[in-house]
């Protein structure tokens, strides 16, 4: 990426500078770091180490917990509720990240090509404003089974209503299209910015060719726009795994376990069971799978070299 | 993602200018206008399921409760009522709540509202502040393990922030901050591994000349920083002033964690504990939207005065 060679760049320039000048910006760099290094310390690196530690223990919220071993990564491996968890998960993510992605891939294609209103790319990002829990309220009401708009609607055009988040083969697809209604359009814009990226002189060569829009779409498009994409797509896929929100405030797991999400059944163990260690232990896990995915889709997506280059 | 200095370029539409050579121009013409008619239909229905959902919280807000059962299908508010609005504010009776259908319970929206504001206020400022001075020292400065401190902070990038949420908890209670405004911001007062990358980015390129003059009449890296390059950088200070703000405003995990008590609770927070109060039969609809919409309303005044500039800049802000 350009930031590395760009950081390289200044070493460079500022390399020649004597000695006594870097020591002097080492205690001023010092200064200016010292309040997000404290976060970070305080925040984020202790805590994951804590984290780890707990996930030994049998730790629960009021005092401290005793080292016990591998017990809770015994006990999660063969907990159905768990796999049950990463499973509805896993499904959420794949709906979610595929609907998303490629709505906001054609949006940003439509914006690029039809207008560049600054009012339409508001009204755009507008949903992304919004809480995730103002989000899940307002759609759990739309959909809600005798009197949601979207289920009065089905009735008047004669089609049958749905149980939207009462039935277990429904309450993932719609809390993952839910969400894809908040989060496509700021998607879409940033797939939008990648689109500009990309030099005009392109198209008018391909249209002289005689390419078509979509010759033009799958040859100039798509290639160019990989690594803008693969950046989208890392970052995406490790919010989506995050779901959490939409879940408490409409099914809170239900019916039958159908949206128990990793990050529910999480908080559950922990605050709803007080079993800390448990729930630690589950999170570790979490952040093993998130890296594996985030190396993977790196790696295929060669994210790190542009074919523009 | 690469960060400039300048706006994001606008270039002129690519619309190619001919097709084959083959096509008349009346075909030509037809073909073009065909497909700009599908898309912009598309865009239209695109607009209209984004803006519907705002407008149907309005519509629900303003009905009243009772009524919304038996005309469910009206496009229009049902039986015109601030009743919702009326109960979420604390400012009608039970006797009248009950009447309209909605929950008696009480509802602290305006203490709910004041922690909102402070708590994502202070998280703003605080996280703005010290996130830009860091990104500043990982950008311009010159010692020794940068860059490798700088990854470690960007790895934080990849945790879910559940895993480090567990044991923040036991911390904010060792704290004894359990239940305050404090233990909610406190973790995001100080920095996220994305408003430094997001600032750093935005550092690197702002060339180096305006510093080497000011460096040259003998300022120092303090007031280099906090008189030139932080006023020079107004623009994404300000985006990320807004995410971040936006982002506080909308939390709803942490501050479930740790602040769950009346007088530490925050809107979101709030929403959910209405929305499981509202009895299973009948829920106050009217109520609930009207709650939801004045939770949204700040940040949607925000969003008109300054979300052009928002809209304008996500293009070099990369990816949050």
């Amino acid at each position: 990426m350009n930031t590395r060679t760009r950081s390289l760049d200044t070493r460079a320039i500022v390399a020649p500078r004597t000695a006594r000048r870097r020591r002097g910006d080492a205690r001023i760099a010092l200064f200016f770091i010292a309040p997000a290094a404290l976060g970070f310390i305080a925040f984020y690196l202790v805590p994951s180490l804590r984290g780890i530690w707990f996930s030994f223990t049998d730790q629960n919220l009021i005092g401290a917990g005793k080292f016990i071993g591998l017990d809770n990564y015994t006990r999660m491996f063969g907990d159905p509720l768990f796999w049950n968890a990463l499973w509805v998960t896993l499904e959420y993510v794949v709906i979610n990240i595929g609907v998303q992605t490629v709505l906001a891939v054609g949006i940003a294609v439509l914006m690029h090509r039809l207008t560049r209103s600054a009012v339409v790319r508001g009204i755009i990002l507008l949903p992304y404003l919004v809480a995730n829990v103002v989000v899940a309220l307002v759609w759990f009401w739309m959909m809600d089974y005798s009197t949601g708009i979207i289920n009065v609607f089905l009735d008047f055009v004669g089609g049958d209503r749905m149980a939207f988040f009462g039935n277990e083969n429904l309450a993932i697809p719609t809390i993952a299209l839910i969400n894809v209604w908040r989060y496509v359009g700021y998607t879409a814009l940033l797939v939008f910015a990648g689109l500009q990226t990309i030099p005009t002189q392109l198209y008018e060569a391909a249209a002289l060719d005689g390419a078509s829009e979509v010759r033009m779409f799958r040859s100039i498009t798509l290639p160019l726009l990989r690594p803008v994409l693969a950046l989208v797509l890392v970052i995406t896929v490790v919010g989506s795994f995050q779901i959490f929100d939409t879940v408490a405030v409409t099914t809170e797991g239900g019916p039958i376990n159908s949206t128990r999400v990793i990050y529910y059944y999480i908080y559950q163990q922990a605050f709803e069971r007080f079993d800390l260690g448990y729930a630690s232990a589950m999170s570790v896990f979490l952040l093993i799978v998130l890296a594996v995915v985030a190396y993977f889709q790196l790696k295929i997506m060669r994210s790190n070299s542009s074919d523009l280059a | 993602m690469t960060a400039t200095a300048t706006p994001p370029q606008t270039r002129p539409s690519v619309s190619p200018p001919s097709r084959r050579e083959d096509l008349t121009p009346a075909r030509r013409a037809r073909r073009l206008n065909v497909g700009r008619i599908i898309a912009w239909a598309a865009l239209i229905v695109l607009l209209f399921v984004t803006l519907f959902p705002f407008y149907w919280m309005l519509r629900t807000a303003l009905s009243t409760n009772t009524a919304l059962y038996t005309n469910a299908g009206s496009l229009l508010p049902v039986e015109f009522s601030w009743g919702g609005f009326a109960r979420v504010l604390g400012l009608s009776s039970p006797e009248q709540a009950a009447a309209e259908g909605g929950t008696t319970g009480s509802i602290n929206f305006w203490l709910y509202l004041r922690n909102t504001v402070i708590v994502a206020t202070v998280i703003t400022v605080g996280q703005v502040l010290f996130s830009s001075m860091a990104a500043y020292a990982f950008a311009r400065l010159e010692w020794k393990g940068r860059d490798a401190v700088f990854f470690l902070f960007l790895t934080a990038l990849m945790i879910p922030p559940i895993f480090v949420q567990l044991p923040n908890f036991i911390l904010v209670r060792d704290l004894g901050l359990l239940n305050t405004l404090a233990g909610i911001i406190l973790p995001f007062f100080f920095m996220t591994p994305f408003a430094i990358f997001f600032m750093r980015q935005f550092f690197l390129g702002i060339s180096r000349e305006v510093e080497e003059s000011a460096k040259i009449d003998g300022a120092g890296h303090l007031r280099i920083f906090f008189r030139i390059v932080l006023p020079m950088s107004s623009t994404p200070v300000f985006t990320l002033a807004l995410l971040t703000y936006i982002t506080a405003w909308g939390e709803y995990f942490w501050p479930l964690l740790v602040g769950r008590a009346d007088d530490s609770r925050v809107l979101t927070v709030a929403l959910g504990i209405f929305r499981s109060q509202t009895p299973q039969t009948g829920p106050d609809w009217a109520g609930l939207m009207a709650g939801t919409l004045v939770a949204a309303l700040p940040i949607f005044v925000l969003f008109i005065l300054f979300g052009r500039k928002l809209v304008d800049n996500l293009g070099y802000s990369g990816i949050k």
